[in-house]
């Protein structure tokens, strides 16, 4: 016997979704934020030429590249606590494990942009006198920043996919929502295939935005 | 005009440059007068690029001094106790490269107006109108709002030169600035350093066009093995070698 597909149970509680949605776009666009804040930090401090604020960059690069975001968001809710003996409330350790792995990512695409600039258009500011700083801001971080962006916006979109993975430690965002949408309707392939669908909604004109910007500079360079 | 009554620029003494156990330059003196132009000629890799990169600190010597105006050269950024940082110094020292270098997110008069405005702080429209003479002057005044990636060779390089003028400094360096031109687009360029050589422009040229450093040069040094091999008068060094060397290395251009 076919499955009989029927939405509207499942959309009663189009409240839920969209207030899961909008909780989803939250933490989204706040940990990109803070991860951009922190991306630059380490990628200028893995550019250092000290030693050892290069290493301790690459160290948090690695830490936090190197194993998975779950595993992260169960370590600052549920071990941190114990070790700091402050109680950390779920959406402080979602908002700081979002963050903090964003930006170990974004710091690898940065440094990966600046590096890619030619030596010769920073000798060629040094040239007209200019400082160190006034080389990276007024010359090689435009060009950079162009260069970075297609895998800045794919960054981002994966970030978006990953905040569902902050309904394990009990954030209401979209993904929980189907969770809780199943559990009072009993309708898991309608719940969960509307969250899909949103995700999907949201994300596919990104990355389309992402082709078209990396197919503009292809032809601009 | 006869270098040897005018004061020298810049002084070089003793320099020497290795990148690790690599000996580049092997103990060079120098001077380069007011008003001089000096072309710098030797084989690939003789150490040409490396002692004219040395003249503007883009190139830290190992050991040995330069002064500027009879201020040491000092490897720090703001001048100090008298002494020259390569900030002040790359103020009145320009330098125009090989490959241009031109900074492709700006248009050809935001290229040339960069340095007067962001570190000289002058006027923007001085600046400009400053800009727009010399963009005469190199004969690209259509180019000013053109994008360096949709001119030629030979254009991107003469805004290169007009950029590094823009700052109006004391010394011009041309790094091989007509090796990664096509043929018919080197005579544009040295058309140009010809103009800056009459309106007695200091320069220190490195280059491979041996009829052209004969004609507009003062002097020339022939570099071989990281030394100045030979060092005299246009006339003296290419017209009349002295040593073996040179004469096998002219030979090649056939001059």
């Amino acid at each position: 016997m076919p499955y009989k597909w029927d939405f509207s149970t499942v959309l009663q509680y189009w409240d839920l979704f969209a207030w899961g949605l909008w909780l989803t776009f939250a933490y989204t666009l706040g940990s990109i934020v803070v991860g951009v804040v922190i991306g630059m930090i380490i990628c200028f401090g893995r550019l250092s030429p000290f030693r050892v604020i290069s290493g301790l960059a690459r160290a948090y690069q690695e830490v936090f590249r190197c194993t998975p975001l779950l595993v992260q968001l169960m370590w600052f809710y549920y071990a941190l606590p114990l070790l700091i003996g402050v109680t950390i409330e779920n959406y402080v350790a979602a908002m700081l494990t979002l963050s903090l792995y964003a930006g170990s990512f974004y710091s690898e695409i940065f440094r990966g942009g600046i590096l890619s600039i030619d030596k010769g258009q920073t000798e060629a500011a040094k040239a007209i006198a200019m400082s160190d700083r006034q080389v990276m801001w007024r010359i090689v971080i435009p060009q950079a920043f162009k260069r970075v962006l297609p895998s800045f916006i794919n960054q981002s979109v994966i970030q978006f996919k990953n905040t569902s993975l902050i309904s394990v430690i009990s954030v209401g965002e979209l993904a929980y929502m189907a969770a809780v949408v199943n559990g009072q309707t009993y309708r898991p392939l309608e719940a969960f295939t509307v969250v899909a669908l949103l995700y999907f909604v949201v994300l596919f004109p990104m990355t389309q935005a992402a082709d078209y910007v990396e197919h503009r500079m292809r032809v601009s360079d | 005009m006869p270098p040897t009554d005018a004061e020298p620029v810049l002084t070089v003494r003793g320099l020497e440059k290795s990148y690790n156990k690599l000996r580049v330059i092997k103990g060079v003196d120098l001077d380069l007068h007011r008003g001089e132009v000096l072309a710098i000629i030797g084989p690939s890799g003789s150490g040409k690029s490396t002692l004219i990169r040395c003249l503007n600190l883009l190139e830290v010597p190992t050991t040995g001094e330069i002064a500027y105006n009879g201020r040491r050269v000092e490897n720090r950024f703001q001048s100090r106790d008298g002494n020259i940082g390569c900030g002040e110094l790359r103020r009145h020292v320009g330098m125009v490269f090989q490959h241009f270098n031109l900074f492709p997110h700006k248009t050809v008069m935001q290229n040339i107006c960069e340095g007067p405005v962001a570190v000289l702080k002058e006027p923007r429209a001085e600046v400009e109108a400053r800009a727009l003479e010399l963009l005469g002057k190199v004969g690209l005044l259509d180019k000013r709002d053109a994008y360096p990636n949709h001119l030629s060779g030979g254009q991107k390089q003469r805004v290169a030169i007009a950029r590094a003028l823009a700052m109006r400094p004391d010394v011009l360096l041309l790094d091989e600035v007509t090796s990664a031109l096509d043929p018919e687009l080197v005579g544009e360029v040295l058309q140009v350093i010809r103009l800056l050589a009459q309106d007695g422009m200091t320069m220190a040229i490195v280059t491979h066009e041996m009829a052209f450093a004969a004609d507009v040069a003062d002097r020339v040094a022939f570099i071989d093995g990281g030394v100045i091999a030979e060092l005299g008068t246009a006339e003296s060094v290419i017209r009349h070698p002295a040593s073996e060397r040179l004469q096998a290395f002219l030979g090649r251009f056939n001059a």
